[in-house]
């Protein structure tokens, strides 16, 4: 002890072109842009990675393991513009040594505004999962690691499911670490995995950050880090982008060479080892219950939903995206359906954020339009075109008119929020 | 520390942002302790008077303090133009009135030989006039006692730099709009080369944005190390009079408006092509062009021609409350300049809680992050962004809360100390060191 376990974030999402109220057609998405953005992180990132965590699976014989969360927008991309990647995915699927996660399909939201479109979306990614990597996943992963006690209970309802990744969140955790496994107070045939945030940013954000007192970390000062919870925890999850490897930090910075090394310096010590999420969830108990009754999010500072929920055009946006479900759906039009999902990624809404507007940083860096309300100007706009689709499709009688803005802004979220508590609510009355 | 100051216009007569600015400015380094002289033209037509008292004297005089200006002094010197071209754009350009008389310096020569008497793009005794405020400067400059030359504007220039020149003080010149801005590849080289020369001979230049600088730099050919860029701050009507009456919103209409004076350098072709363009897609609003200039004329023309003559209304050129007035009618304003040093307007607009959509060729367009930003050509674009502001009411919500409160950050009091700083900077250069360092 302690088990180090390791899970990458794998997602692009398909990107909107700039759509005015002009245009007739109704191709949505910058082809031209995702595929260079596709094909620039392939090269990067994926398949230099991947081929990375090939040669140290061999090279550890089965001790070192990892878990990927790959969303089905980037599958499908590969498909089209990296094939290359994903046949290096499969071939790491094929190690034994290498475990894939689930979430929704396309990285969205759906959570806080459609139970049924959320479930949906799990199925699918779950199929795609076993269609191309041959494995039934076990462990759920929101997008994002957005989590409340609600989204546990769903996840227990659905069924099949042995754990769920979570943020690390200093203000529900307390005085507790992060490195051992918890149960949500409402679902206990679940357990929780934590991100030890700490550790997973000193990779993530912090390692090539020369003002950062640590840097430059090597893999031997970090698996005296990870040796230092020896004794005092199970297991240290390092969960992050996996575009951390190559396109966040880039090559010069010696990331690749970090993560090269630090199997072995890990495993100098003879109590550590690697372990995939399933494995740690048959090795060890939860020790405590992780009590969240407000949503959580591995976002920003504030690890809550302000980065996608936090302004008046993103609220907005959202509402509009799923007061269309109903219509969309009843058109059976699967293209209609396909446009109107690639539209449920999270990012689309992130780049309406303004909260870090003024001071630009982290956030303009993954954004490709000038300012967020390019993005709610032109998400709207496309979502109107989509409407106007559906209603031809839809016999008008059936259709309810699009809703306007203000009024109950997100009566789904809300609602699902009410649910969220209400388990709560019955676990404070049988106290009392 | 004491400015000798040197401008052109000043309100309430004013044709544009330049007038808007000096008052902003020397008001608030007049809290700073500065002590301004503040030498201008006379002042055209005077019987409404603003905070500021004009004083129309001959020559000049030392005009009384007046209320929030107790740090600044006015001076005039008779003159009856506007610096750019407004109002009744079929002035006639025509030939000088015969050769000046009691011209000092050589570089009044230099104006005057070249353009011979006629002066294109301007009124056509604007050459005169510069030459006059030039001339009389040097007698002003004798009597006042002041550390440093500030110069607003080409206008201005030619006098700057006899005055520091005779003097031996520091010359700042600052750009509030260069010839580029105003008459974009149709330069007039009388002016451009005035403004070249300014610029040089200046110890500091100062310019209302990043994007003027670019201009100084690339095509004036200014070192970038003199140039300071200080952005324009906008007055926040903290006297508790408010400038809100209450104007009946159109219940029937979406108002859009352009404010500003129709010249070829606000675009207002481009206005009336989007609107033409906004109009295909939304009934039921109005483009409001508020302003005069040589193209108005032109632009009814155009309006009629773009088949939309009916939805576009002209106030011609607006005051006071009636600017106020415009403001409040508008759902969105837009300013789609071709090329715009800085933009008080869409401050102003936003102080009236209007959103604001600006051409990306401006200053303001750097600054200002809650308003909506297009190309000036870009007229498919700007049409897609009225029409996303008329139609969805979280965009046009939130434009206006956060740009409302955002332009609470343009402030004169912080142009004031940046401006002070490069006056320090100045004057503790060893060149100025000698008699000086102490202010």
């Amino acid at each position: 002890m302690p088990s180090i376990c390791f899970y990458f974030q794998v997602h692009q999402p398909f990107r909107l072109r700039k759509y005015t109220i002009f245009d007739q057609d109704s191709d949505y998405f910058n082809e031209d842009k995702n595929a260079e953005i596709c094909e620039r992180v392939a090269r990067k990132c994926y398949l230099p990675s991947n081929l990375l965590m090939l040669k140290l699976i061999r090279q550890f014989e089965g001790t070192f393991k990892i878990a990927y969360s790959v969303t089905g927008t980037l599958l499908e991309q590969l498909e089209l513009y990296a094939p290359g990647v994903l046949a290096s995915f499969q071939k790491l699927a094929s190690t034994g040594c290498v475990e894939f996660l689930t979430e929704t399909y396309h990285h969205s939201l759906s959570f806080l505004y459609s139970r049924e479109e959320f479930v949906e979306q799990i199925r699918l990614h779950g199929q795609t999962i076993q269609r191309l990597f041959g494995q039934k996943p076990r462990i759920f992963r929101n997008t994002e690691l957005i989590y409340n006690n609600d989204l546990a209970s769903a996840i227990d309802q659905i069924g099949g499911f042995d754990a769920i990744m979570v943020e690390g969140a200093d203000h529900i955790l307390g005085y507790r670490s992060p490195d051992f496994l918890y149960r949500p107070p409402n679902a206990a045939g679940l357990k929780l995995l934590l991100k030890n945030y700490r550790l997973s940013d000193d990779i993530a954000f912090r390692f090539s950050n020369r003002d950062w007192c640590q840097w430059p970390v090597t893999s031997e000062r970090f698996a005296s880090w990870i040796n230092a919870i020896n004794g005092n925890g199970h297991v240290v999850n390092l969960f992050m982008d996996y575009e951390t490897l190559g396109e966040h930090q880039w090559e010069d910075t010696g990331i690749f060479r970090f993560m090269e090394r630090l199997p072995s310096e890990i495993l100098k010590h003879p109590d550590n080892n690697f372990k995939t999420p399933s494995e740690v969830v048959a090795a060890y108990d939860a020790v405590g219950e992780f009590d969240v009754p407000y949503t959580i999010s591995w976002a920003d500072i504030e690890r809550d939903l302000s980065a996608w929920r936090g302004n008046p055009m993103q609220e907005n946006a959202l509402h509009r995206l799923y007061a269309l479900e109903d219509h969309v759906k009843a058109t059976n039009d699967p293209d209609i359906i396909a446009d109107w999902r690639r539209l449920q990624a999270s990012d689309h809404f992130y780049y309406m954020c303004t909260k870090y507007f003024a001071d630009g940083d982290v956030h303009k860096y993954f954004n490709h339009y000038d300012s967020p309300y390019e993005a709610y100007i032109n998400f709207v706009t496309v979502l109107d075109d989509l409407y106007s689709r559906c209603a031809v499709r839809c016999p008008p009688r059936d259709c309810k008119i699009l809703p306007q803005d203000e009024p109950a802004s997100d009566i789904k979220g809300l609602k699902s929020e009410v649910k969220g508590r209400k388990p709560e609510y019955e676990r404070l009355k049988s106290e009392v | 520390m004491k400015a000798f100051m040197l401008g052109w216009e000043f309100p309430p007569f004013i044709s544009g942002g330049l007038g808007t600015a000096c008052h902003g400015l020397t008001k608030a380094m007049g809290r700073l302790g500065i002590r301004i002289a503040f030498v201008l033209p006379k002042a055209q037509i005077s019987d409404s008077a603003g905070t500021v008292r004009v004083l129309s004297a001959e020559g000049y005089v030392k005009s009384e303090e007046v209320g929030g200006f107790e740090h600044v002094s006015f001076h005039e010197i008779p003159s009856t133009l506007r610096p750019y071209v407004s109002a009744t754009g079929d002035e006639g350009y025509g030939q000088g009135r015969g050769p000046f008389r009691g011209g000092h310096g050589h570089y009044v020569r230099s104006w005057h030989s070249q353009a011979s008497g006629q002066v294109e793009n301007y009124p056509h005794d604007m050459a005169q006039q510069v030459h006059r405020y030039t001339s009389k400067i040097l007698e002003i400059a004798t009597v006042e006692e002041f550390d440093i030359v500030h110069a607003h504007d080409w206008m201005t220039y030619p006098a700057g730099i006899a005055v520091a020149q005779s003097t031996g003080k520091p010359l700042i010149v600052h750009v509030h709009s260069t010839e580029c801005d105003r008459s974009g590849q149709n330069l007039n080289q009388n002016v451009y080369d005035i403004e070249r020369r300014g610029m040089h001979f200046a110890d500091r230049v100062i310019t209302v944005s990043n994007y003027t600088k670019n201009i100084i730099v690339h095509r004036y050919g200014v070192n970038p190390e003199k140039v300071k860029v200080i952005y324009n701050g906008v007055e926040h009507d903290n006297d508790g009079k408010s400038v809100f009456s209450h104007t009946q919103p159109d219940e029937m209409n979406k108002i859009v408006l352009f404010l500003g004076r129709i010249t070829m350098q606000k675009g207002p072709e481009y206005f009336l092509m989007a609107a033409q363009k906004v109009l295909e897609k939304v009934e039921n609003v109005k483009f409001v062009m508020a302003g005069d200039g040589d193209m108005t004329n032109r632009m009814v023309e155009f309006a009629a021609y773009l088949g939309i003559g009916h939805r576009v209304l002209f106030t011609r050129f607006l005051q006071g409350i009636d600017v106020d007035r415009a403001y409040q009618m508008a759902d969105l304003y837009v300013m789609p300049s071709v090329s715009e040093p800085f933009g008080i307007a869409p401050l102003e607009a936003l102080k009236h809680k209007v959103p604001v959509l600006v051409s990306k060729q401006s200053g303001i367009a750097e600054v200002l992050t809650h308003a909506l930003k297009v190309d000036f050509w870009d007229i498919h674009q700007m049409a897609n962004k009225i029409v996303a502001v008329l139609k969805y009411p979280v965009l046009s919500r939130m434009l206006r809360e956060y740009g409302h409160s955002e332009m609470y950050k343009f402030r004169w009091d912080d142009a004031a100390v940046k401006v002070k700083r490069v006056y320090e900077e100045v004057l503790t250069e060893p060149a100025f060191m000698l008699g000086y360092g102490d202010s």
